[in-house]
This record gives structure tokens, C-alpha cells and sequence, in this order.
């Protein structure tokens, strides 16, 4: 394989665990709530832009990081309490339209709270690159592949071998027979909420040591990782991640052998391709209408 | 002898392994009330459906007057003649009632986007008189108190009406009308008999789909049984009342028709 | 809405009121600030029809506008058209492609609807940057003035006239649709689409209808701000602005063309009002799109007068 080729797919799988990682996030709040959550991509800021404030504040960088995490969890029940727990019932459209309006909010909240300037934060382990081959990585890069693994394992043994996560999967199936089950469905929506928060700000602490942090870092990321949830086929938890890795690499490779500049078009050509021809994605569940 | 206005032929619908209907053949005769009876689940409502337009057969013919229709989408069959009522009501609640049966007129009626823009002068006649004949129908059907009303404003019996008014309204050839009697009390149960019976006096051949027994076998000149997706028999109220096998499947268990 | 005045009284009211507010004005600004509601009003009336009547959604509105903006703005400097001409092509190309993309981007329904509409909106606002040989890139570019009969339309007066003639035209062009059968097959989608379909409606047919005519208002009102401005940048045709444009469709009630219209004035006016807090831009209208949506599903307006209606009984 060509250097350049190793790189790019390096590159690919890089931001590609990140995309998959925002996807499931998107993954968990639709299968429970049948919400596309697009607020999503605030958690992955709030993450990063969370964790450079505290280490600034003096914190040691795992501390800081947990704090980080816990904050954006908060902020993502917060969201589900006061944002989408209202709107109970309404239409696909209002609640649409309530968590662009709940991204909005987060971000002004964000230029308040911190301000609309780059923010940097130190990469885990260094910054010497790697030699793997001709190609290189950045140690920053292992660390996001590896945490991404350990985390889609751990949801993983969550979803399939523990009550709990099975909870929540009876719960999306259908909410009236889960919560005849005795499942408290009030709180499987509150857990998922704050599960995909703690999901992206993962994801924001993660990659920011290698893209920089900011007040609307959250924006693209958010809406790439949402195009690689549909890729996947909504609400699959595999299709999230192998959504995420080849969205990763398409961006990766179509920037590098086709136009870098097009590059953040790529995700949302992908999107109408699916909805056009694949609605379901590569692993979403086709059900017929009923009338 | 009527002639032959639908037939029908070796119609199925199969979801995913599951044949909601299986291979079923009868004829529609002009001007006639047939009735499609079955337990439930026995694949009525999915008939009718494939009838007009909703589901697509997966395998089998339909032709009205001679012209295969199977597979048409719904605004052409309607454009053919084939107007239908929904068991669950599809009303238009954000508009008014006699505005759901002027819907029922589309076609009938000067679609043309730029013509409603700029308000051409045939336009304002044309909605003057789509006015006059849906307040016509709705008159027909016995809901003149309604017609200043709102659709949700409305009771559940009189939107059935409502609804076969605005299947009226495109002058169709057969008027397919799913479970008319569902939910509604002993009284609006005999005025939709009422209406029913006035419908093919006025020489529309009418296609039913209904539970209540006394209904159809007052109203209809020709049954269909089905049952699990097959037909189980067909013929006058007579002959199929007295079937075995309908017995067995379908009246023996429920309060036994001894009219 | 039942609260609303009868069409012609309406559509009265508004064309008096654009003809009297130059006497309240006091300055240019206010003129500017004018124009830009009447602009934003334009968009807003035909994405209504889309929303609120027709039932469907887009999140890339202003997508259509953008193109309106750079299309005008490109003929008539890089390839010399004049620039009433440069207008009419940009539109017809304008329909034609929201014709070709409606048809497959209609056939989806909710959230797949939105998506879809999001991401041709994107991707039109990252050719637009992109592009910076045509476009000017992120750094915009500069649109020659309008002429109109031989006579150049130039300053905020003259400007205010046109759109406000615009608006006026715009609101009586939606105001009649509503009220033909075309308007009522597009309600009955929204009420109940297998009704509609049974009833002779081709519901496919009516969803890219209303879709081309929405975005050929979007893209008019695009290309009369290009060349008011003399200048465009890429913003927009952002997602922000596709956003913003949905928020005041359903802020002043969908399922109304004057709702639409006091919507955008609305929300065009608020950041004018909030000069003062400007950091808090943001969180403003974020809070009012959630609040609006939680609360007053319907849009705020609509559900204020049916507070007010109910106190005075």
C-alpha cells in the first residue's frame, strides 16, 4: 500500500471513530425518544471547550477531563428535561425545530461563557509523531482510535447484557410495552440524554488536541455525525459506527485524491444518496406502510 | 343480468411472508351493492385497499370496463371512477366541512397554479359552484346542519357521512366504502343503511366492506366472504347465509341473523 | 386562521400600511431596516405555503436564496448580462432545479424530509464559498445596480417602493392560491395525505409545486438583495439563514400568510431591538424558538390572539 494511501486511511479512521462516536450519540436519543437530537454536536463542544477551561483553571488533565464529561452530561438532561420532555407528542417538525432552537441556545451560551476564539488542549501522551510504515500518526490519533474501541465495546456489554441496557432497548422497540414491563420510561429517555452527551464530549475531548476547540466546533461535527448515523440506517448502533468510520475515510480519501476543498460537502452528498436511494442506511430496519 | 363493471383476478397481497390476501377472483356488477365480509383480519380492508391504489397487489389483475387498472396510484383510479371511504376517517380536520367535500371535486375542478394566483375570472365561478354541489351533497347525506361547521367541530357519525360526501363529490362509478357503520350507535346505523340503500337507487354501484350483519345482508345484492386472505364463498344474502362454511368461520360464534 | 381578517381586508390593510409607513420614517436606517423585513416577509410567505399549508418542511431555504443572490450577481458582472435580465434567467434556473431536486427530496416524509432539504441546502452554501473564481469566495462580491425600464433603482427609497410592491404582489399571489383548489388539495395534504390522494390529488405533483414556488420567492427576494446591497457574501445562503427563515415561519403561526409575514418582521426586527445586548443575540433566539415551540406549537402569534379571543369573553 502507498504511503499516501496508509495516511489517508490513517487520517480516515481517525476523524472517522470520532463521527462514530457523535453518531451513536444520535443513535441512542433516536431509538429512545424518535428525536433527532440537533443539539448533538453542542456536547462535543462543550466537551473540548470544557476541558480546556479547567485546565486552565489549574486541573490535572484526567480530572479536568471527567468534570468536562459530567458537565456535558448534565447539559444533555437538562436538554431532555426541559427541552424535549415538554413537547411530548408533538409533530417530527416542532421537534425538529426545538433542539436546532436548543442548539442555538448552547451555542450563544457558549460565547458567553467562553468566547469566539480557538481554543488548544494538550494532546494526551505528546505530540511526536508515530512512524507506522511511510505513513505517520500523530500519538493523539492512537488515543482516539483506542478510547472509541474500549467505549463501542462497553456500550456494547451495556446494551446486550445488562438490565439496564436492555431497558433501554425494550424502550425504543415500543415505550407502551416496555413501560407495561414496569420500565420507567421518563428515566430511560433521561439516561439515553445524558449517555449521548457524555458520548460527544468524549468525542470533542478526543479530537480537539488535533482540530482545536471553539465556541461552533460543534456544528459540522454535529451534522457529519448525523450523516454518518444515516449512513449507518438510524437507530443501529453497528450502522453508527461503521456509518462513522466510512464517512471518515470517504472525507479522508475523496480530500486527498479528488478536491480538498469539497471536502466537508462529501457528508451531505452522502446523505442525499442514502435518503434518495437507501433510506434505511446500511443496517436500519425497512417497515413497510401501513395504512 | 347487470354486466361485469370490476373484475377482479387471483388478487394477493403478501407482507413480507404473510399473504394478507390470497388469490382472489369475483366480479363487480354495475349499479349493484356487493359487500366484502370476513372476520377480522380476514384481509378486508387490504382488499379494498389494493382496489384503490393504497397497496400495490403483489399479484393479480383489476380492470374497471375492460381496462386493466392494477397498480394504479390512488388520484388515478380516483380520475377513473373509484371513490372509497376509510374505516379509520381520513378527514381533513384543518378545513371545513363543506371545504372536504369540495376536495372531493378536484378533479373536477381548475387545478392550475398559475390560474389561482393571478385569480382568473373562470376561477371564482368555478369555486362558486364547487361550493353549490358540495353544499348539494351534503345535503344528500343529511348533514345540511353542517354546513357552516368546522370539521373538527364535528361528530364522530357525522364525519362518516362527511366522508362519503366527499367520496361523492368526484361523481365516481363505484364507491367503495370501508366499515360505514363502524362506531356508530343502532339509530346512525339504520341512516347510513338509509343512505346506503339511497345510493344504489341512484344507480351507483356501491362497494361495502362491513361487519354488522344486519346491514349487509339488508342492503347487499351480492357477498363476498373472506377468510384468513382466501374467499371463503360468494353469492346473495341467501346463499351465503346459509353456507356451512360461513357459519362455521364467521356467524356461528357471533349472534346467530335470524331475520 | 378564523382570527384573521377576510383576504381582501387583510391584503388592504398591509398594501396601506406600505404605503403610509414612509411617513413615520424618520431616516435612511429605518428604510434599510424596512427592507430587510420586506425581504425576509417575501422568503417567509412562500416557505409558509411549504410548512404551514403544505405540511412539508425544508432546512435549506435559503440555499434557493443564496443561488437568487449569486446567480443574479454572477450573469450580470462575469458575463455582462444586464441586470433585470440577469434576474429573470437566475429565477427560471432556479425553478427548473428545485423542480429536478423536489421530486426525488418530496417523496420523503419528517425528519428524512428535513434531512434531505438540509443537506441540499449545505451543500449549495459550500459550492458558493467554494467557488470563490465565480463566488468571491468567503470574501463575497460586489452585484451591480438594478435598472428597470431604463431606470436605475438606487437608493433606500426607491428600493423600499419595489419591495414593498414585491411584498404587496407576493401576499396577494399566496392569499389567492390558498383560496383555489390547487390551495385546498395542498391543505388536504397537510390534513391527511391518503385522503388527499384518494380524492384525485397528485399529492407528489402538488409537493414539488408548492416546493418550486417557494423557492423561486426565495430565490426573487435573493436577487433583489444583491442588487439593494451591491454586495453579497455567502452567509447568505447559510444553514443559519435557512434557520432563521424556518424560525420566523413558525414564530408568527404557520398555516398563515400574514402570520408569516409579522413572523419575519418579528424576528427581523429583534436583533435590530437587541443592538443593546449583542452577545446575547444567540441565546435569544435560541430561547425563542425553543419556548415558541413548546409552548405555542401553533406559533406565537396565533396562539396570543386565541388568549386574547378567550380573555375577552
Amino acid at each position: 500500500m502507498s504511503a499516501q494511501l496508509t495516511q489517508f486511511l490513517l487520517t480516515g479512521l481517525t476523524i472517522g471513530a470520532i463521527y462514530a462516536l457523535v453518531a451513536l450519540g444520535f443513535a441512542i436519543i433516536y431509538n429512545a425518544s424518535h428525536v433527532i437530537n440537533f443539539a448533538q454536536g453542542e456536547f462535543v463542544m462543550i466537551g473540548g471547550m470544557a476541558t480546556e477551561s479547567l485546565i486552565q483553571l489549574g486541573l490535572p488533565l484526567v480530572p479536568a477531563i471527567a468534570l468536562a464529561v459530567a458537565a456535558a452530561v448534565l447539559v444533555g438532561m437538562a436538554l431532555e428535561r426541559f427541552a424535549i420532555e415538554p413537547a411530548r407528542g408533538a409533530s417530527a417538525t416542532t421537534l425538529i425545530i426545538i433542539t436546532i432552537g436548543a442548539s442555538i441556545l448552547l451555542r450563544g451560551l457558549a460565547i458567553l461563557v467562553w468566547d469566539k476564539k480557538l481554543h488548544t488542549v494538550p494532546s494526551f501522551s505528546g505530540d511526536t509523531p508515530i512512524q507506522i510504515g511511510q505513513a505517520t500518526l500523530l500519538p493523539q490519533s492512537l488515543w482516539v482510535m483506542g478510547i472509541t474501541l474500549v467505549i463501542v465495546l462497553l456500550l456494547g456489554w451495556f446494551f446486550g447484557r445488562t438490565l439496564i441496557g436492555k431497558a433501554v432497548l425494550a424502550t425504543s422497540h415500543n415505550p407502551v410495552a416496555a413501560q407495561l414491563c414496569g420500565i420507567n420510561v421518563r428515566f430511560v429517555l433521561f439516561l439515553s440524554f445524558g449517555l449521548s452527551a457524555g458520548l460527544g464530549a468524549v468525542a470533542g475531548i478526543l479530537i480537539a488536541p488535533i482540530t482545536l476547540t471553539s465556541w461552533d466546533v460543534g456544528v459540522m461535527l454535529g451534522l457529519k455525525g448525523f450523516a454518518a448515523a444515516i449512513l449507518g440506517g438510524l437507530g443501529s448502533g453497528v450502522g453508527a459506527v461503521v456509518g462513522g468510520l466510512v464517512l471518515g475515510i470517504a472525507e479522508s480519501l475523496g480530500a486527498g485524491y479528488v478536491s480538498s476543498a469539497y471536502k466537508d460537502a462529501i457528508a451531505f452528498i452522502i446523505i442525499l444518496a442514502v435518503l434518495f436511494f437507501m433510506p434505511s442506511g446500511l443496517f436500519g430496519k425497512k417497515s413497510p406502510d401501513r395504512v | 343480468m347487470s354486466q361485469v363493471q370490476l373484475k377482479v383476478s387471483a388478487l394477493t397481497k403478501t407482507f413480507g411472508g404473510f399473504n394478507a390476501v390470497e388469490d382472489v377472483s369475483f366480479d363487480i356488477a354495475k349499479g349493484k351493492v356487493h359487500s366484502i365480509i370476513g372476520p377480522n383480519g380476514a384481509g378486508k380492508t387490504t382488499m379494498l385497499n389494493m382496489l384503490t391504489g393504497v397497496y400495490e397487489p403483489s399479484r393479480g389483475t383489476v380492470e374497471l370496463e375492460g381496462q386493466d387498472i392494477t397498480g394504479l396510484a390512488p388520484h388515478a383510479l380516483a380520475g377513473r371512477g373509484m371513490a372509497r371511504t376509510f374505516q379509520n376517517l381520513q378527514i381533513f380536520f384543518n378545513m371545513s366541512a363543506i371545504e372536504n367535500v369540495m376536495v372531493g371535486r378536484h378533479l373536477h375542478e381548475c387545478a392550475g397554479w398559475f390560474a389561482a394566483m393571478l385569480r382568473l375570472p373562470g376561477l371564482s365561478a368555478g369555486e362558486r359552484e364547487s361550493r353549490r354541489e358540495a353544499a348539494k351533497l351534503m345535503h344528500f347525506v343529511g348533514l345540511g346542519d353542517y354546513l357552516h361547521a368546522e370539521a373538527d367541530a364535528m361528530p364522530y357519525g357525522a364525519l362518516k357521512r362527511l366522508e362519503i360526501a366527499r367520496a361523492l363529490a368526484g361523481k365516481p362509478k363505484i364507491l367503495l366504502l370501508d366499515e360505514p357503520a363502524a362506531g356508530l350507535n343502532a339509530t346512525e346505523t339504520r341512516d347510513i343503511d338509509a343512505l346506503i340503500t339511497k345510493l344504489a337507487q341512484s344507480g351507483i354501484t356501491v362497494v361495502l366492506v362491513e361487519h354488522d350483519m344486519h346491514l349487509v345482508m339488508g342492503v347487499s345484492d351480492h357477498i363476498v366472504v373472506l377468510d384468513y386472505g382466501r374467499k371463503l364463498c360468494e353469492g346473495s344474502a341467501q346463499v351465503v347465509r346459509n353456507d356451512p362454511r360461513v357459519i362455521e368461520a364467521y356467524l356461528g360464534s357471533e349472534e346467530s341473523v335470524s331475520c | 386562521m378564523k382570527w384573521m381578517s377576510p383576504r381582501t381586508g387583510g391584503l388592504a390593510a398591509l398594501a396601506a400600511l406600505v404605503l403610509l409607513l414612509p411617513l413615520a420614517m424618520a431616516n435612511n436606517y429605518w428604510y434599510e431596516v424596512a427592507i430587510q423585513v420586506g425581504l425576509n416577509a417575501m422568503v417567509c410567505v412562500g416557505l409558509n405555503l411549504l410548512i404551514g399549508y403544505a405540511g412539508q418542511i425544508s432546512l435549506g431555504h435559503a440555499g434557493f436564496f443564496g443561488l437568487g443572490a449569486y446567480g443574479t450577481a454572477i450573469l450580470a458582472t462575469r458575463y455582462g448580462l444586464p441586470p433585470a435580465l440577469a434576474l429573470v434567467v437566475t429565477n427560471a434556473a432556479v425553478a427548473l432545479l428545485a423542480l429536478l431536486v423536489g421530486r426525488p427530496i418530496l417523496r420523503l416524509k419528517g425528519h428524512y424530509l428535513a434531512m434531505a432539504t438540509l443537506g441540499m441546502g449545505i451543500i449549495i452554501s459550500i459550492i458558493v464559498v467554494t467557488e470563490d473564481r465565480f463566488t468571491g469566495g468567503p470574501d463575497g462580491m460586489s452585484v451591480p445596480a438594478l435598472s428597470l425600464f431604463g431606470q436605475e433603482i438606487s437608493g433606500e427609497r426607491m428600493w423600499y417602493w419595489l419591495i414593498g410592491g414585491a411584498l404587496v404582489a407576493t401576499v396577494a399571489l399566496a392569499l389567492n392560491l390558498i383560496e383555489s383548489p390547487m390551495g385546498r388539495a395542498l391543505r388536504a395534504l397537510n390534513g391527511s395525505e391518503v385522503g388527499a390522494r384518494v380524492s384525485g390529488i397528485d399529492a407528489t405533483r402538488a409537493k414539488v409545486g408548492v416546493f418550486v414556488l417557494s423557492a423561486v420567492l426565495a430565490s426573487v427576494a435573493g436577487g433583489l438583495m444583491a442588487h439593494y446591497s451591491g454586495f453579497i457574501t455567502p452567509g447568505k445562503a447559510s444553514f443559519f439563514h435557512s434557520i432563521e427563515l424556518v424560525a420566523m415561519v413558525v414564530f408568527g403561526g404557520m398555516s398563515s400568510t400574514f402570520g408569516a409575514v409579522i413572523g419575519a418582521t418579528a424576528l427581523t426586527l429583534l436583533p435590530q431591538l437587541l443592538t443593546v445586548l449583542k452577545d446575547y443575540e444567540m441565546v435569544v433566539f435560541g430561547g425563542v424558538m425553543v419556548v415558541t415551540m413548546i409552548f405555542f406549537p401553533r406559533g406565537f402569534l396565533p396562539s396570543l390572539m386565541l388568549l386574547i379571543a378567550r380573555k375577552r369573553k
